[in-house]
Order: structure tokens, then C-alpha cells, then sequence
């Protein structure tokens, strides 16, 4: 199991996040979320609506976002579920950050098949700008985590930092895409090979190469 | 080599739009109210001829499986699909291509398999860390539901189905079906004991199929082309054509759709422009994903990559992702590495495997650095029984297989790491 602790329970914490509540845009959302599971299922939202959440603590914060207690609280007023099935769920899935977290958060896929491809590069250039794993660095721009598989295997090694993935990295190309973010740009996602459009083998597709120029349609070659 | 015409995933890489418009000039939801209106027992019966074996890993008969669920509800309750898009196999990375590039497959399949086993809605359920991937398949259900396609009277055949999208939040253990269950239903992801099995009671206490992304996206063209189409490719038992992931220490890396049983070495060198440093390089490859034994150069070269022929070199198809390792490889890091793995996402429920998969991940940093006794190399071998077969899904066994894999192959090399380390304690 994953090492998870929750950030403590204080007075500074509720004064901050005591009186939390959606947004305008975000409470419209979070009636749609309910409304995919069947009625007196609404437990069912409790993993999407912690998303949400942690979500709208991450711009409130200009970080990613993480859920404290107060918050959590909420959602379980919300889903009209105890607070520690909530507690429960925030503890189990590792997407939701129980601290928190920086403006961006890098996410190494340190699992066989990106080590294969040079993961320990990766992390290695991560801890020489100065980042820590588990740890937010002090100008709060990144936290660093190594994760486990990330499902990017043909296109390795990776990073995930917030909601886009970086792919065929060296330690060179992810200086780049995080000296880009830095800088406040948004550097490209996906992979990063010079010429390699998406899972294709390096080089060009050995198949479909049709579909390369044109939305072929193979169904008149049946 | 399968020629392109008979791929199913033709937009597998993503050159073109994964819109409705762009599928639909592909040849998705071409008439897919005539492929209704041939009825839910036809459907099945073309799926079960057509010898498609679920692509999630276990390799189930998918035809076979959609077949128990309840013909009619007598007590009043609904029937579920559930397809599984929570793919975190170490390895695998053919889900995330058909749901980013090709959604319509998936979104139609649902309807085709739904409306044979009588479901009244799917939920597709996505790992959490495929966010742009879910943000994809958000809008392309929305496509389907303003297109009439599903929802009230899908594709005007009378039937009503529901497609939602159920976004995971990072916990591979969601993989196994009633953990998926669990899951959707606003738990933590521990697995469910069977019986109950979920075509009896699943999801809400519902009559419940779990299918894999790949099984169901396949489903519409299967219907188009008949069974004996897809049965044309791989040998008897592992028909079909499949998407196979290439990773580790090869010149290219890639997935591709390939016709099953096709041989390990003509996927390397046609797609993945051969082993790094050619194929004397090799040193052992996993077949089918982080949970499957690996196997070793001399045996893999030549084996047809089916769940037949991966079996008889004592591995698995499992999902179809090859992990490939030439001989720069720590191998005993590589399955330490996947040691760690297990115990990071083990669900803490069963003792065997919250202790066990701890336990044997630090006797395989041990063995790593040859820090260890030779009598430890058979107590590791024994525990991974112990683990093995004695939990309640089968993490344990995933757990336990790569070390067994490891020890029954390499024992040499963790004897050598061993010596190496009293040698140099002596000197």
C-alpha cells in the first residue's frame, strides 16, 4: 500500500477552508456528476466531485490542488455520506493530494518500462534543479512524486505534470518543457521525439500509412 | 503481415480526427440499427463464433461471457455493462490510443455488447491519470447522445441505452472487476469476494458484465464482417487480429495491430525495427505485462504470440504488452522494480498480499545487491506460494509470478549477485 498521511486538523486550517463551496460554474457541474448515477446513488459522485474540489482549491491556490479535512467535510455534506467513507476514498486513490502540493506537479514514471528507457535520467535532472521526491520546492513551483505506471509504456520514459503528459524525454528535453512552464509558457505534450506524432514507431507508421495524409476509408478494400 | 484493410483501429495513431464526423466517414456507426435488428441472441452467437477471447488479460471467451447475464429481468433490476478503461498494467498502452483516437469504436461497441446482454446503461471506467484521454471520450459521447446514436432510442432501434463515463483517481487495484464495481460505486477499490459473481449481482446489486476496452471496441466490425473474418486470423483457440505494445529495449517502440500468433520476432523486426543492438542483445522479455513470467531470448525468439504459445514458454498473453530487455538489463531490479509496484498498489485487504508483497520486494532489493543468503532464494520462491492463490483477486499471483519468473530463469545470476557480495565483505 501507498504511504499516506492527511495534513493535521488545525484552527488555521478550518479558519481557511472551513467555509468552503462550489464556484457558480462548479456547482452546475457537480449537479451533472450526480446526475450520471441512478437516484439514492449519489455516493457514486464521491470520486468525481473530489476531483472537482481538489480542482477548485488548485486555482483558489494557483497550485494543483489538494483536499483538506474542511473540504472533504463538504463534499460529504453534499453526497449526504459519513465523512470518513469520504476520508476514505481521498486516502485510497493516490490522484488525491492529502497535502499540499506546488503551482506544478511532476509526476516521474519510475516503473519498469519507462526505467527500461531512462526514467532514472529523468529524476536524476528532476533532483538537480533542485527538487525533492515527496517535496514542494521552496518557491512553491514544483512537487515531485515519482509515480507508477502511467500507461505511456511505447512512448517512455514520461512525466505527468498537472494534466499533460510529456513523453520520449531525455534529461535535455525535460529541461525544456520545464523551463517552458516556468516561464509561464505551455510547452507542448505528448512526445517530445523530433518527427514522432504519437505511439507510431519512430521514423513513420510501418502500417496504415494512409491514414497519414488522409482519413482513408479501408472499408472499399474489403 | 495483416494487411491494412483488415485492422480494426485504423486510426490507431491518430493522424486524423477522433470525431464523429471523421469515425463515421471511417465506417463507424455505419447502419448500426441493422446490426440491432439482428437481434441480442444473433449477436452473441457471431461474437462466440468469431472466437474473440477477452483483451484484458485473462483471456475469457467474450461471447461466452455476455451470455450469462440474465435473459429478462424477473425482479425488476437493471443489467449493467461496465467497460474497463482502467488500464495500469505495467507495459500495456493500447486502451489509451483507442480511447484518444478512435472513441466512436468503443462508444459504439458499448451500444452492440449493451443491447446484446440486454444492459440498460454503460459506464466506462477510466484511470484517473488519462485526463485528456477522459476529456476525449467526454466529448465524444456527447457527440453520440446529440446525434441520436445513444440514449433514448439509440440509433432508432427502439432501444433506450445510456453511456457515462466514470473517471478513476489512481489505483490500479481498480482493474479487477469488482474492485471496479466498488469503485463506481463510491468506495475504495477492494475487491469483492466471488460468488456473488457480478452477472449475478454487480454493480448496485445488479446483473453486472466487465468487458475490457479492446474486447468491446471490437464488437461493431466483428458484426460487419462476420465471425469468420475475424476468426481468419491466428491460430485455433487465439483468433482475432490485437494491438500489441512494444516497450523496453527495442529501436522503435510502439503499439500496432497485429494478427494473433503472429511470432515474437517478425512483431520485433517489422514494427519495432529490431532488439537495441540486434538480436544476439536479447536477454528475456515479458509478453503480456508486468504480472506474466518473463521468458528468456532463446525462447521467445520463435513463439507465436498467442495465449496458447506464450503459455507453453511458461508466460501468458495477459494484455499483450512486450516488454523488452537486452542485456545491458539489471534484471533483478527490473523485477524488483515491479515487486514495488505491486506492493505500492496492493489494496491492503488480504493479509497474504498486504504483508507478502511488501515482504518480497524488500528480499528483492536484497537479492539486488546480493546482500542475502542462498537459502533465501528458496524462502522467497516459497512465500510467493504462499502468496499465490491464497487472496482474494489475483494481485497476489501477479505479484508472486514475475519473482517466480525471475528465480526459475536466472538463479544463477542472484547466486553470482551473492558470492560477488561475501567475496568483497571477505576482502
Amino acid at each position: 500500500m501507498a504511504d499516506r498521511h492527511l495534513e493535521p486538523d488545525t484552527p488555521e486550517l478550518r479558519a481557511r477552508w472551513g467555509g468552503f463551496a462550489w464556484t457558480k460554474d462548479n456547482a452546475a457541474k457537480a449537479k451533472e456528476i450526480v446526475a450520471r448515477y441512478p437516484a439514492g446513488r449519489q455516493r457514486s459522485a464521491v470520486m468525481p466531485l473530489l476531483d472537482l474540489a481538489q480542482r477548485q482549491v488548485g486555482t483558489e491556490t494557483n497550485t494543483q490542488g489538494w483536499l483538506p479535512i474542511p473540504v472533504m467535510e463538504f463534499i460529504a455534506r453534499e453526497l449526504d455520506m459519513p465523512i470518513i467513507r469520504v476520508v476514505e476514498v481521498a486516502s485510497f486513490y493516490t490522484m488525491y493530494n492529502l497535502v499540499p502540493v506546488g503551482r506544478f506537479h511532476v509526476q516521474v514514471c519510475g516503473t519498469t518500462p519507462c526505467m527500461l528507457r531512462g526514467s532514472d535520467d529523468i529524476l536524476a535532472a528532476c533532483k538537480s534543479r533542485g527538487m525533492a521526491k515527496g517535496h514542494t520546492s521552496d518557491d512553491g513551483l514544483w512537487t515531485l512524486t515519482e509515480v507508477e505506471c502511467m500507461g505511456n509504456c511505447a512512448s517512455a520514459p514520461m512525466v505527468q505534470i498537472n494534466d499533460d503528459n510529456y513523453e520520449d524525454l531525455t534529461a535535455e528535453r525535460l529541461d525544456t518543457v520545464l523551463d517552458a512552464l516556468a516561464a509561464g509558457k505551455a510547452p507542448k505534450a505528448g512526445t517530445q521525439e523530433p518527427g514522432r506524432h504519437t505511439v507510431e514507431p519512430s521514423g513513420g507508421p510501418t502500417t496504415l500509412k494512409e491514414m497519414v495524409k488522409a482519413n482513408h476509408d479501408y472499408r472499399k478494400e474489403w | 503481415m495483416l494487411a491494412d484493410k483488415d485492422r480494426i483501429f485504423t486510426n490507431v495513431y491518430g493522424y486524423q480526427p477522433w470525431n464523429l464526423k471523421a469515425a463515421q466517414a471511417r465506417g463507424d456507426w455505419d447502419d448500426t440499427k441493422a446490426i440491432l435488428a439482428r437481434g441480442r441472441d444473433a449477436i452473441i452467437e457471431e461474437v462466440k463464433a468469431s472466437g474473440l477471447r477477452g483483451r484484458g488479460g485473462a483471456g475469457f471467451p467474450t461471447g461466452l461471457k455476455w451470455s450469462f447475464m440474465p435473459k429478462e429481468s424477473k425482479d425488476g433490476r437493471p443489467s449493467f455493462l461496465v467497460i474497463n478503461a482502467d488500464e495500469s498494467e505495467p507495459g500495456s498502452c493500447k486502451d489509451r490510443e483507442i480511447i484518444r483516437h478512435d472513441p466512436h469504436k468503443l462508444i459504439e461497441g458499448a451500444l452492440v455488447a449493451g443491447f446484446a446482454m440486454g444492459a440498460r446503461a454503460a459506464y466506462i471506467y477510466i484511470r484517473g491519470e488519462y485526463i485528456r484521454e477522459a476529456e476525449v471520450l467526454f466529448a465524444a459521447v456527447q457527440e453520440a447522445y446529440d446525434a441520436g446514436l445513444i440514449g433514448k432510442n439509440a440509433c432508432k432501434s427502439g432501444y433506450d441505452f445510456d453511456v457515462f463515463v466514470h473517471r478513476g483517481a489512481g489505483a490500479y487495484i481498480c482493474g479487477e472487476e469488482t474492485a471496479m464495481i466498488e469503485s463506481i460505486e463510491g468506495k475504495k477499490g477492494q475487491p469483492r469476494l466471488k460468488p456473488p459473481f457480478p452477472a449475478g449481482a454487480g454493480l448496485y446489486g445488479c446483473p453486472t458484465t466487465v468487458n475490457n476496452v479492446e474486447s468491446i471496441a471490437v464488437a461493431p466490425t466483428i458484426m460487419r464482417r462476420g465471425a469468420a473474418w475475424f476468426a481468419g486470423f491466428g491460430r485455433e483457440n487465439n483468433k482475432g487480429t490485437k494491438l500489441f505494445q512494444i516497450s523496453g529495449h527495442v529501436e522503435k517502440p510502439c503499439v500496432v495491430e497485429e494478427a494473433m500468433s503472429i511470432p515474437f520476432s517478425e512483431l520485433i523486426e517489422k514494427h519495432c525495427g529490431g532488439i537495441r543492438g540486434g538480436k544476439d542483445n536479447l536477454l528475456a522479455v515479458i509478453p503480456g505485462g508486468s504480472s506474466v513470467p518473463l521468458v528468456p531470448a532463446a525462447e521467445i525468439w520463435d513463439a507465436p504470440m498467442d495465449f496458447d504459445g506464450l503459455r507453453a514458454v511458461g508466460s501468458g498473453l495477459g494484455t499483450a504488452a512486450v516488454i523488452v530487455m537486452d542485456k545491458s538489463t539489471d534484471i533483478v531490479r527490473a523485477i524488483s522494480r515491479l515487486s514495488y509496484f505491486y506492493k505500492h498498489e496492493s489494496c491492503g485487504q488480504c493479509t497474504p498480499c498486504r504483508e507478502g508483497t511488501g515482504w518480497m520486494w524488500r528480499v528483492m532489493e536484497r537479492l539486488r545487491t546480493g546482500d542475502a543468503d542462498v537459502s533465501e532464494i528458496d524462502m522467497l520462491w516459497d512465500v510467493t506460494k504462499q502468496v499465490e492463490g491464497h487472496t482474494i483477486c489475483a494481485l497476489g499471483d501477479a505479484a508472486a509470478w514475475p519473482i517466480q519468473g525471475l528465480i526459475r530463469h536466472f538463479r544463477p545470476e542472484l547466486e553470482r549477485r551473492i558470492a560477488e557480495n561475501v567475496r568483497e565483505a571477505a576482502e
